[in-house]
């Protein structure tokens, strides 16, 4: 069993799954929908099965480990593999996939744009997806990187609002430029892979091998660090995301943030901190300093929007730069924390679009905060849902977003004061336009937009329900997680060579087990 | 006079045999004309050029082994120069497709039924009710095919200039005759041929001041003249700048770029695919050799010059097709834009330079090929629609041809996995291993810029609704089908698995003297 190539397998399934549903008839309204929510429940089936033979105390670095020579003229190969952090993002991907083929069951009316093409084009992400958390060659990881884009850009393009194509296409634009700025490092890289090795090659462990001469590292780093701080969005290069964000169906905005903007944070920990360890030390205030400034812009711009996705486009954003600190401040609980709040980030990004989707579709559509209030009497199913979308979001102790939170700011206060206080002052703001948007919304006189709105179907709750057991799983019984990722991170640490108190559970946690 | 008696020169006739299939079919084509029967004529012409094509592909296949300079020096049959044809020959093949599809244009072909006639006459109506065909295009087709071999295996410089005239007299006629659009069309011959006159000119010049300081237009003596005395003169100077003013010119690099768009935009889709494909990579073979082989000594006269040219044509070509709004003119200052991005290669004056340069050509050569192909067939009544407003909708009406031209559009902006990132990454390797950063910066840039307007292309086609009035791609016959399904099938495979061709072209090795 142990040789089954299990992450080639599960990368296969969606991409099986979405040939499979260009083939079906054009007429077909629901097959397509039930075709693409079985191939993605196969594929989360599988993904837990390979979970649970992930040896978390395993020396090797990489797990379910396959290689072959791609394009052996350029030292390039398809070379994939998981190591905790890996692990865990795939994870995400294959559980949020199926949620929001299912919360996204009608975004495509009968009739207008291809029903089959949307949630091809979702299977096809989820392939993309898997594969750029597992690739271990950096040639694969680029090019992975770089065609996620397009499913996305036309699930934007596509299926999203009336100003689409102008998002898509800033979307786009701006990714592009980071990708070409990443492709300009790379190649640089793989130039002083041949000056060193002889031949040239974009093998992970052999380019952390690598002694890269400083000055050259911080060109380098430039380029992967722009590419990776445009995908997650960091100040000042967010923003594409609310024109994004907004112009999304809510299952896209879902992938876009929930898992692809990972991408980005995730490839700060896999790629900039190991291969550039000097650059890395010699930017970290940089960096800081921006993930800093990101925090409470975000978080500051979010309180003052109008529009209920933009809201959550800024919010995410502000978390992004929680989840950027945490990795930047080189200890080992803030990097655990960063790489819990990313999942936990998916998971918030996941319950606030869906129900915020939920609610919109029986408004028309509207994205407008105004338009809604009084919820609450109408829909009482949907506005707790959306109360614990909010507290989620705002990271309530004993939800998951609260143990990431928790662990980057005790990280940062470890390494520097000034900036976990400053900080945790986002933490303040968050909360206010959170529970600022749950009393709009929710509360007060009905409006005319939410008069007789129906509750939550079945369809509906079925989809919400795994996030809200995740986030709350997570949250009370974090262990399992940081057991898996806390190998990891101490690896990378160690590569970077920042020497830290060894990583303790902390004891929030170990309340948590109780 | 030498009073000895001259000595014929030894000529290997199978080394040259595909020169010299060609050429013959050329020839025999003109004589077709001339005394066959109207309605016999296509068959023939039709038979002559496959057949001349394939056959000649088919012997260099076979010669590929038998390298070595041939006439006494004159023609260098290398690695990189049975390449360079190769590919050559294989682009032709396909725009022979392209040529005679017959079912697209309600009239008949893409060609005027006689480019002689005076545009809206009476006589050329009369020509066109009567349903008359020209085949003349053909053997000029072949002529100019035969040119091109010759220019990437010229290893003297006077082979070098006729056969640049061989390659380019047949094109000026074939860009004026455009059965649509007589006008632009004609506009487009004469501008080619007077700018292109000019620029003959400059490379004349430039190979009489190279003649004067080495005395001889062999690329080898050139060479060593060069080693032996690397002072630099004015006649070297001057003689590389004018000789690369020249093969720039065909190239279309910036400054001498003015001539791509009007004749892009006017030429038929056919003959602007022969034009955008073929001769770039025929000029870029020429300059190759000639920068490679007989001014390598002198290359840091030509690399900082290369630079600049290199910088200014990405640049310009990306910006300006941002404010295009036809498509032939968008893509003609993409192929500016383009020729930019493989002059990095040719500025590094190293092997590496030498194979990214090959592999950016063979990869851009098919891909522009496949744009041409559907080029033509979006149209209505009044001939090719290459309005880019046009295009909307595209996606909902033809989603196969829309798919593919969206496959060319992504592979131009270098995306993975299609045969223009690996072309790309190639090209911005050569260059990082000479250490020259600032070129990749500014190839960087242009990239973005450029991958802007193929983008929006892709978005006009997909996610515009279609207008009124905008149709769906017409329907080609098997040819210009058979010809858009290799471009496509090459650009995609030559992104996911591109080792072989990789390896083709390194072990091709480099430029003999």
């Amino acid at each position: 069993m142990t040789s089954l190539p299990w992450l080639t397998v599960l990368m296969v399934i969606p991409l099986l799954g979405a040939i499979v549903l260009m083939l079906l008839p054009r007429d077909r309204d629901v097959l397509p929908k039930q075709v693409a929510l079985g191939f993605s429940l196969l594929t989360l089936v599988l993904t837990v099965v390979m979970g649970l033979q992930f040896q978390a105390d395993s020396t090797a670095p990489f797990q379910f480990v396959e290689s072959y020579p791609w394009i052996p003229a350029l030292g390039i190969s398809y070379a994939v593999g998981v190591d905790g952090i890996g692990l865990v993002l795939v994870a995400l991907s294959a559980t949020l996939v199926p949620v929001v083929i299912l919360a996204g069951w009608n975004d495509v009316a009968p009739g207008g744009r291809s029903i089959k093409g949307y949630f091809a084009l979702i299977l096809v992400l989820e392939t993309l997806m898997i594969g750029v958390f597992s690739a271990t060659d950096v040639f694969l990881f680029f090019v992975l990187f770089e065609v996620m884009l397009i499913p996305i850009y036309f699930l934007i393009g596509r299926y999203g609002g009336a100003d689409r194509r102008y998002a898509a296409v800033k979307f786009l634009v701006y990714s592009l430029v980071g990708g070409l700025l990443m492709l300009a490092a790379l190649i640089g890289l793989y130039v002083v892979s041949a000056q060193q090795l002889g031949q040239g090659t974009f093998d992970f462990a052999a380019l952390v091998g690598l002694d890269v001469d400083p000055n050259t590292q911080k060109i380098l780093f430039l380029g992967f660090f722009i590419a990776f701080a445009i995908k997650a969005p960091l100040w000042p290069f967010h923003t594409w995301l609310p024109d994004a964000a907004k112009e999304s169906t809510p299952a896209t905005a879902v992938l876009l943030i929930g898992v692809l903007d990972k991408v980005g944070t995730f490839g700060m920990i896999r790629y900039l901190l190991p291969i550039f360890p000097a650059a890395s030390d010699f930017y970290a205030p940089l960096v800081v300093a921006l993930a800093v400034i990101g925090i409470l812009y975000g978080a500051l711009v979010a309180f003052g929007q109008k529009d209920m996705k933009r809201l959550f486009a800024y919010s995410s954003m502000s978390h992004f730069g929680f989840i950027a600190l945490g990795i930047f401040v080189f200890t080992s609980w803030g990097m655990t924390g960063s790489t819990l709040y990313m999942l936990a980030h998916g998971l918030s990004t996941a319950s606030l679009f869906l129900t915020a989707g939920f609610l919109m579709m029986r408004a028309g559509g509207s994205s407008l905060i105004s338009t809604y209030s009084g919820v609450n009497k109408v829909a009482p199913v949907l506005a707790g849902f959306f109360l614990f979308a909010a507290l989620s979001s705002l990271a309530l102790p004993g939800l998951a977003s609260f143990i990431g939170e928790f662990l980057v700011l005790l990280g940062t206060f470890a390494r520097n004061i000034t900036v976990g206080v400053i900080a945790a002052l986002g933490i303040v703001i968050t909360a206010a336009y959170a529970l600022k948007l749950y009393q709009k919304v929710a509360t007060g006189p009905t409006s005319p937009a939410v008069e007789g709105m129906t509750d939550l179907r079945g369809r509906e709750i079925t989809a919400l329900a795994p996030i809200v057991f995740l986030t709350i799983l997570l949250g009370v019984l974090p262990a399992g997680v940081l057991n898996v990722v806390n190998p990891a991170v101490e690896r990378t640490l160690e590569v970077v060579g920042i020497s830290d108190p060894p990583p303790v559970i902390p004891p929030i946690v170990q309340g948590g087990e109780q | 006079m030498n009073p000895e008696v001259m000595t014929a020169p030894s000529i290997d006739y199978i080394a040259l045999l595909p020169y010299i299939i060609v050429g013959a079919a050329g020839v025999i084509g003109v004589i077709v004309e001339a005394f066959v029967g109207r309605n016999g004529r296509r068959p023939i012409q039709l038979v002559l050029a496959f057949g001349s094509l394939i056959g000649a592909f088919g012997v260099l296949v076979v010669n590929r082994t038998t390298l070595g300079l041939q006439a006494e020096g004159a023609i260098a049959i290398d690695g990189p120069g049975i390449l360079f044809m190769g590919l050559i020959l294989l682009l032709a093949i396909l725009v022979a497709l392209l040529m005679s599809e017959r079912q697209l244009d309600p009239a008949g072909d893409a060609f005027a039924p006689r480019a002689s006639a005076l545009p809206g006459s009476d006589d050329e109506r009369e020509l066109t009710t009567r349903g008359y065909f020209q085949t003349e295009i053909w053997p000029l087709f072949l002529f100019s095919v035969f040119g091109m071999m010759l220019f990437v295996t010229a290893s003297n410089l006077l082979v070098l200039f006729i056969a640049l005239e061989i390659m380019s007299l047949p094109l000026y006629l074939m860009a004026g005759m455009s059965r649509r659009r007589r006008l632009l069309s004609q506009e487009a011959a004469l501008k080619y041929f007077i700018l292109g006159a000019f620029s003959s000119a400059f490379l004349l010049f430039g190979i009489a001041l190279l003649y004067g300081y080495s005395g001889s237009v062999e690329f080898s003596v050139i060479a060593d003249a060069l080693a032996a005395e690397p002072g630099q003169t004015a006649l070297v100077v001057g003689g590389v700048a004018l000789l690369s003013v020249g093969l720039l010119f065909k190239i279309g690099a910036v400054p001498f770029h003015a001539w791509v768009p009007d004749v892009y935009q006017g030429s038929p889709a056919p003959v602007t695919a022969f034009m955008a494909a073929a001769v770039k990579v025929t000029a870029f073979g020429a300059l190759l050799r000639v920068m490679y082989v007989a001014l390598g000594g002198v290359r840091w006269e030509w690399e900082p010059l290369l630079w600049i040219i290199a910088g200014l044509t990405m640049l310009f070509g990306s910006v300006v097709a941002i404010a295009q709004t036809d498509m032939k003119r968008m893509i003609a200052y993409s192929s500016i834009a383009q020729a930019g991005f493989i002059l990095i290669g040719v500025s590094t004056a190293t092997a590496e330079g030498l194979y990214a340069s090959i592999f950016y050509l063979v990869a851009y050569g098919f891909t522009t090929i496949g744009i041409f192909a559907i080029i033509a067939m979006v149209r209505d009544a009044g001939g090719e629609m290459t309005r880019l407003d046009q295009w909307a909708g595209l996606g909902k009406r033809s989603p196969l041809v829309a798919v593919s031209f969206g496959i060319f559009m992504f592979a131009l902006a270098s995306f993975p996995l299609t045969s223009g990132f690996i072309a790309k990454f190639l090209v911005f390797e050569s260059a990082l291993a000479v250490d020259n950063l600032g070129l990749v910066i500014v190839g960087v840039i242009a990239s973005v810029m450029a991958a802007f307007f193929y983008i929006r292309v892709v978005v006009i086609m997909f996610f515009r609704e279609p207008v009124e009035g905008s149709p769906a791609a017409a329907v080609p016959s098997a040819t210009t089908t058979l010809a858009l399904a290799v471009s496509a099938a090459v650009t995609v495979i030559l992104g996911v698995l591109p080792e072989p061709v990789i390896n083709l072209i390194e072990q091709a090795g480099v430029f003999l003297r």
